[in-house]
Formats: structure tokens, C-alpha cells, sequence
């Protein structure tokens, strides 16, 4: 149990000062402006959107800005200021197919129509520190193809999903998905829910089973089938009009698991798959993903379930950064009453068990 | 800058072009319209939430991705003319700006000038992006070829 406590008023007010004079650093250095870590730090911004669950490249930088860097901080900053907001409405689902891609690779087709595209990758790079960037040197202009891609690439699961070697997509029958920020998580969940729990979920937890899965604890057999980034139209649904109104675009990483199997009792021999979504530029986060839906579907396939990655209670119930540093983090708050009561219990046991010695001790001798 | 011949687009695509176009391009456009008719207000300009939603495996069921900030506005000419924004992140004045030009779009007497002063050349300006973006995209472009290896040759 946690009793309130009273007091402390100017100190809390000081240590935030405190706070503020330390996110400023050494003031002979100018001030980070959000716009530069809107243009500079691109990719925190996009972990902040996607665990922040929120997509505003502005806000994520803010909040970043306001944390001092510090991610999670900036994900529960984005998180309250989303409860602030009405909610119009929801999109029409993105189609990931007529992305504007800036990277799209396959691991397991080298021959994919539309090619593969290396894009702004970290990929085969040496990993060497590079002394260069100390300075504010001037960066060469990415080289442009004569030959521009052409608009709309194929999704790999679309192009080999005949032969039925590949499990297809499903129907997208138009049922209202699940929405964890408006009714409480209830297991079992739908594949609908899972998605998005782990859309916003933490990238390291989702990383740490995924990696686990591979390790063998729920082995899956993973092949990156395809990984897309880029730019896709959001569009919603206006009352009153017959078209749908497009808000713009939203930047997404899409990543497509496939995985063998060797079969069931319900499902014959054939490649699953995993799928991985989420808002910006996080390929690592998509893969993760990925590999954790495709774990997370043991019981639909008939799989035997022994591993934590397959737990879906487990796994949607410690995936969420916020809530997980919201009960961790409490410990550290004042909890004076309630530690004096396990005192004074344990107080009252230590006497007791001290009166049984002794008196144990009495009738031995 | 001279104008191509007159591009039509429907009204889906005008507001597509319009969600996108910048405050800059916005209040130029706005500015240099000589003859604006009469505009209400039907619904303040306001920030709030859009969940956007993917697809299971990208072309399957539908689920919650995570929410978009959006600004809209509702405006109405005296001639009738319902206009609407809807634009991605926390400006109400862009959203505004849009809902006008999207209601004189739908006017026969502004639609030529919309189109000319904002449509075309904001479309333009994010088809030449685009182009730049695939055209680097292009550049990455890898032909990965396996090898063969010695103990299987």
C-alpha cells in the first residue's frame, strides 16, 4: 500500500530548477533546437513516435529536448500529452504497397521485382568511429539514379503467395479492431490486439525475446522476407463525403518474417509468417516485432508452449516501457508508512521467534 | 513562372495536394487571391487525434497502428460551398487555410484559380520530392549474386 506524504514543496521546486539548468548544459554552447533534433536525430525522434504511439515529429523532438535524451522519459511526455487530445477518428489501413520507398531489401529473394534498395542504411558499414563528424564539415549530396524506382513496389508475400507455400495474408474483413487505449487488455488476445501492443511496445523487450526465439526458445526459423521503408498516405473516412480525405503522409517500416513449419494438426507444411509495423524508421523494432507476432501465434498454429516469447499474457503484459517504468519507478517515492508497518510487523515476528527459542532452549536443557 | 495548361484533378486529389502543401505556399496563394468572397467559420479550427490503422501482414485484417496528431477546420462560402481540412500535425492555421481553398476549389468561379495558384505548383513541388527520393532510393540499388562455394564445385 503507498500513503501520500505532504511537504518538500521548495526542495521538489529547486531540484527542478536544478533539472533545467542541467538539460541546458554549458551555456557557452548554443541551445539544441528542436528543429535540429527533428532533422539530426531522426532516429530517436521515430523510437519516441512509435513507443510514444503518437506521430508528431515536432512533439517526439520536444520531448526529447525536454527528457535531456533520455527516451523513455520522452515516450511517457508524448504519452500524457496524446490523453490531452480528442480523438476524430480512425485512418482507412495504410497500404503498405504504394509506399514511396527510400530502402526495401529482401534476404530470401535476390531476384524480387522492383529490385532491392540499400536506401539510408547502417548496413555494411565498418562500425569505425568517424572523427569527421566532430566538425561541422560539409556532407556530399546522395547520388541520384537516371533510373528512378517505378511508383509502387510489390509486396514479396503478395508476388509468392499462390503456390500456397505461403501462408496468405487473411481476409481483411472489416471488423472494428481491437483498441488497447480505450478498453483494458484482455487475454486472449486477438492477433488485432498483439499488433498493437507490440506496435508501441518497447523496442530492448521486444529485441531480447525475439532474440530469444532465435536462440531456441520457441525457435521459429525466421527469414527476413522483406523489409520496406518509407512514405505511405494516411487517409480517413469524412461524413458526409464519398471519397476518402487523405491527412498527408506517415513514414513506416514494414518487415515481413517467414518462417518454416513443418505443420500441425491444423496447419499443413508451409511457410508462416510474422509481421512487423511501425511508425518512422525502425528496422530493428520491425523485426522484433515480427518475430515476436509470429511467436505470439502458437496457439493458433498448434505449437507446443514453452517459451516466454509464446506467453502472450507475459509478453503484451511487460512490453509497454511506460507502464513498466511507471512500477519500477515508484519504488523510489517515499514509502515511509508503509516500510514502518513491515518494521513493526517484522518487529513483532523477530520477538516471537526469539520467546520460541528461548523456550525451546529451556525445555531441552 | 508560367503555368502548364490547366491540370485537372478531381476534388480528392486537390485536398490531397492541399493536406500536403506548406504554410508558406498556403498563405502566398492566399494572399495574392485579389477577389476572396465571403468566408465563414462552420467549425473552428482544432487539434486532436486520428488512429491510423495497418493491415495484418499488410493486406489482411485491420489493426490500431498508433495515433496521428491532426488539425481540421470546416468552412462555408456564402454561395454554399462546404470547405474541409484535415492535416497532419498541430496547425490549425494550415488546416483553416485549406478548408478555404478547398471551398473555393468547389466554386466554379475560383476552381481554374485554386488549381493554377495552389494545386498545381504545390504538386509539382512534391512530385519533384518524390522523384528525388526514388531517384536516390534507385542509386542503392544492389544485385546480390551467390557464390559459388569451392567444396561444392
Amino acid at each position: 500500500m503507498y500513503v501520500a506524504v505532504k511537504g518538500g514543496e521548495a526542495a521538489i521546486r529547486n531540484a527542478h530548477q536544478l533539472l533545467a539548468e542541467k538539460r541546458r548544459g554549458d551555456r557557452s554552447l548554443p541551445a539544441m533546437t528542436v528543429g535540429q533534433i527533428v532533422e539530426q536525430l531522426t532516429l530517436a525522434v521515430d523510437r519516441v513516435m512509435g513507443e510514444g504511439s503518437l506521430y508528431d515529429r515536432r512533439l517526439a523532438a520536444l520531448a526529447i529536448k525536454q527528457a535531456r535524451g533520455d527516451l523513455i522519459e520522452a515516450i511517457f511526455l508524448v504519452r500524457a500529452y496524446r490523453t490531452t487530445l480528442p480523438r476524430f477518428g480512425a485512418s482507412l489501413p495504410l497500404d503498405t504497397g504504394r509506399m514511396v520507398a527510400e530502402r526495401r531489401i529482401s534476404a530470401t529473394f535476390k531476384d524480387l521485382p522492383g529490385g532491392q534498395l540499400l536506401g539510408p542504411t547502417f548496413d555494411y558499414t565498418h562500425r569505425l568511429l568517424d572523427p569527421a563528424l566532430e566538425d561541422d564539415g560539409a556532407t556530399e549530396p546522395a547520388v541520384a539514379d537516371a533510373a528512378p524506382t517505378e511508383d509502387g513496389l510489390p509486396r514479396v508475400t503478395d508476388l509468392l503467395a499462390d503456390a500456397g507455400l505461403i501462408e496468405p495474408d487473411g481476409t481483411g474483413e472489416d471488423a472494428e479492431p481491437a483498441d488497447m487505449t480505450r478498453e483494458p487488455m484482455a487475454f486472449p488476445a486477438g492477433r488485432d490486439l498483439r499488433l498493437q501492443a507490440l506496435a508501441r511496445g518497447d523496442e530492448g523487450f521486444l529485441l531480447a525475446l525475439g532474440y530469444s526465439t532465435q536462440r531456441g526458445y520457441a525457435r521459429t526459423h525466421p527469414f527476413a522476407a522483406e523489409i520496406r521503408m518509407g512514405e505511405v498516405e494516411i487517409e480517413i473516412a469524412v461524413p458526409g463525403l464519398d471519397f476518402p480525405v487523405s491527412l498527408g503522409r506517415v513514414a513506416v517500416t514494414e518487415c515481413q518474417m517467414v518462417n518454416q513449419f513443418k505443420g500441425s494438426g491444423v496447419a499443413p507444411p508451409q511457410f508462416t509468417r510474422g509481421y512487423g509495423l511501425v511508425f518512422g524508421h525502425a528496422e530493428r523494432k520491425a523485426m522484433a516485432m515480427a518475430l515476436c507476432d509470429r511467436a505470439l501465434r502458437a496457439r493458433e498454429l498448434g505449437e507446443d508452449q514453452t517459451a516466454p516469447a509464446q506467453d502472450e499474457e507475459f509478453v503484451l503484459s511487460h512490453s509497454d516501457n511506460v507502464q513498466a517504468t511507471g512500477f519500477v519507478e515508484h519504488l523510489k517515492l517515499p514509502h515511509y508508512v508503509d516500510f514502518q508497518a513491515e518494521l513493526d510487523l517484522l518487529r513483532r515476528l523477530r520477538s516471537e521467534w526469539e520467546a520460541r527459542d528461548e523456550a525451546g532452549r529451556e525445555a531441552a536443557e | 513562372m508560367d503555368h502548364q495548361p490547366e491540370q485537372k484533378t478531381d476534388r480528392r486529389q486537390a485536398l490531397a495536394v492541399l493536406a500536403r502543401a506548406n504554410s508558406a505556399e498556403l498563405a502566398a496563394a492566399w494572399e495574392a487571391l485579389s477577389d476572396a468572397p465571403a468566408i465563414e467559420t462552420l467549425r473552428d479550427s482544432e487539434i486532436g487525434l486520428v488512429m491510423a490503422r495497418g493491415r495484418v501482414g499488410g493486406g489482411g485484417a485491420a489493426f490500431n497502428l498508433g495515433e496521428v496528431t491532426v488539425s481540421r477546420a470546416t468552412v462555408r462560402l456564402a454561395s454554399g460551398e462546404v470547405g474541409i481540412g484535415h492535416v497532419m500535425g498541430r496547425d490549425t492555421g494550415r488546416a483553416l487555410m485549406v478548408a478555404r481553398f478547398d471551398a473555393l476549389w468547389q466554386s466554379p468561379g475560383h476552381r481554374g484559380w485554386v488549381e493554377t495558384a495552389v494545386v498545381a505548383p504545390v504538386s509539382q513541388r512534391l512530385a519533384k520530392a518524390d522523384a528525388e527520393t526514388r531517384a536516390k532510393a534507385a542509386a542503392t540499388r544492389v544485385n546480390f549474386f551467390t557464390m559459388v562455394r569451392g567444396e561444392d564445385a
